[in-house]
């Protein structure tokens, strides 16, 4: 069942820029942005039980990789910016990581949030270095060295560069699946579940914190490439702790319990805020009602709602 | 005879107040060594020098010769002793299963193997299997641990710990808040199961004086730091100073309470 979704999902993605109006099409491109960034935030979430209210650090570094990268040194191909980016955020994700996994629960949520702030506060006051409060512009990439020099901006971002993202969105959630399942995967669900257990039973529990927590950063980071890419500006919002707090929001919408959710989650939320953002000006509000409903009735996210009607279904 | 445990003059002081004070014993291979004493006798702290958790202040413990003074739980398990908890220790979301898998992947070091498939691997699912054999709970492989019953969880606490096929094994109270006709069930399992999956040497700490007198080998008992005895059952518990001193106030308090 799980799989036939999945590949009807691709499939109604591929299709999506031939049916949909272009501004839809655009919105699709962060909730790919968004999707890629959570599967790593819940690696770490949901699967190792450690919630981080500071991985908009991470997107940060992402966005702002692609824009010194592309403005500053004039590295236009896309798959080297992605391993700039990728790598930046690894190398900042690891003295982090090394103070925040010695805590765990709220400690480590204060923590990650004020690393969080820290940056947001470097970004916003080092101007000569990160441009300030205006950011850093991000141009057009190159895709495996293809210019695409006769497409205008909105076609090339609705067209090679949509396909392009899809690819990394499938390509980057196969790996994490396959990281869920893996031996690893299992150790870090015995770290979430009782660690002074997993402990007992030979697990390093710092150690595969820490290994999650740079496999999530890194998952951040490239989908903070693909949010400057679009934006086509890179600013010190990116890094800001409400940024953080929208990963933790659409994580719990789509369910941080299932694989699944975070994707869900990211798609439902982009939609979600662009519908809201149009029809009153009281979105906030709303946004907050919804999640307060989710969290109260169903604990599991959309996906959890999901289940729950496919079950009815089924059963009638 | 060669001991895989020794300690030798280990103290333990926390301020002013001495937990240990000076205890050396050994415990060799094919030995299943009762640690017994009343409240407060030292027997956790010993248990926790025993096992690398804490160091002592004085005094040496080795395993296999090697000095594991304050080594931590990890790097314990890696080297062949495993331990069980008095309070069941589980992952209630993971199945019985998975929970052995977790002990079996990390004895053969392959936690930090990121992309193969723990659901595919026939020697993981074969050695869960057979572990879980060995404890009864073979018809229960695909059950959530939180959904067992109370002896099953105590039996997977267990039995994860014989996953990591260790030499030594320490068992903390593994009885406890198990019915009395449970006990020796259980007790037998596990030292059926300790002697088929080659565990040399069994140490247990255990307030059940039944228990301690059918299954040790040899009994050591702590007062107030100290050893008092170290002995097999039969000689301890022929000896009436020692059984007041260590039985003997059980059995006045509980006649107390009664």
């Amino acid at each position: 069942m799980r799989i036939a979704f999945v590949i009807a999902a691709i499939v109604a993605l591929a299709a999506f820029p031939k049916l949909a109006t272009p501004y839809y099409v655009t919105l699709v491109l962060p909730a790919f942005a968004y999707g890629i960034a959570l599967l790593g935030f819940n690696l770490l979430f949901g699967y190792t039980g450690l919630l981080s209210f500071g991985h908009a650090l991470f997107v940060a570094i992402g966005a702002y990789g692609a824009a010194v990268a592309s403005s500053k040194l004039g590295i236009k191909s896309f798959e080297l910016i992605l391993l700039l980016s990728g790598s930046a955020a690894v190398a900042v994700a690891i003295p982090v990581a090394l103070l925040s996994v010695r805590y765990v629960r709220i400690f480590f949520g204060i923590l990650t949030l004020a690393f969080g702030m820290l940056f947001h506060s470097f970004l916003f006051k080092f101007y000569d270095i990160t441009g300030g409060d205006t950011g850093i512009r991000v141009l057009r990439p190159t895709l495996f060295g293809n210019a695409f020099a006769d497409l205008d901006k909105t076609t090339f971002l609705i067209g090679p560069f949509y396909y392009y993202c899809l690819g990394l969105l499938v390509v980057f959630g196969l790996l994490m699946w396959r990281i869920v399942r893996s031996p690893f995967g299992l150790h870090l669900l015995a770290i979430r579940e009782n660690s002074r257990k997993a402990e007992y039973l030979g697990v390093r529990v710092r150690f595969f914190r820490l290994v999650a927590f740079l496999i999530s950063a890194l998952y951040c980071a490239v989908g903070g490439t693909i949010l400057a890419i679009n934006v086509g500006q890179a600013d010190p919002e990116l890094a800001y702790w409400t940024h953080s707090g929208e990963l933790v929001f659409m994580t719990v919408l789509g369910g941080f319990t299932s694989f699944l959710g975070p994707l869900v989650g990211a798609f439902s939320f982009i939609f979600l805020k662009s519908e809201l953002m149009g029809a009153t000006q009281y979105w906030r509000f709303w946004l907050g009602a919804i999640l307060v409903l989710i969290v109260v009735l169903f604990p599991q996210g959309l996906v959890g709602v999901g289940r729950t009607l496919w079950d009815k279904v089924r059963r009638k | 005879m060669t001991a895989l445990i020794e300690t030798s003059g280990v103290r333990k002081a926390y301020g002013e107040f001495v937990a240990l004070d000076g205890v050396t014993l050994s415990i060799g291979e094919g030995e299943l060594v009762s640690i017994v004493g009343p409240n407060g006798a030292g027997k956790t702290t010993l248990v926790n020098v025993l096992t690398g958790l804490l160091k002592p202040t004085g005094g040496v413990v080795r395993f296999k010769g090697q000095d594991i003074a304050g080594i931590g739980p990890v790097l314990l398990a890696q080297r062949g002793m495993a331990r069980a908890f008095q309070l069941v220790h589980i992952f209630p979301q993971l199945t019985v299963r998975e929970t052995i898998a977790v002990a079996a992947i990390s004895q053969a070091r392959k936690g930090l193997n990121l992309f193969a498939s723990v659901a595919k691997d026939e020697r993981l699912r074969e050695r869960a299997r057979e572990v879980a054999a060995i404890f009864g709970l073979e018809g229960k492989l695909d059950s959530q641990a939180a959904l067992l019953s109370q002896g099953e969880k105590k039996l997977l606490d267990i039995a994860s710990a014989f996953a990591l096929a260790p030499e030594v094994i320490l068992l903390d109270e593994p009885t406890s808040g198990v019915s009395s006709a449970d006990k020796h069930g259980i007790m037998r399992n596990v030292v059926d199961a300790a002697r088929r999956a080659g565990v040399k040497a069994i140490i247990l700490v255990e307030h059940d004086m039944d228990l301690v007198a059918e299954y040790s080998s040899r009994i050591v008992a702590l007062q107030a730091g100290r050893v008092l005895a170290d002995r097999p059952p039969a000689e301890f518990f022929a000896d009436p100073e020692i059984i007041a001193a260590i039985v003997g106030k059980r059995v006045g308090r509980l006649a107390n309470e009664a």
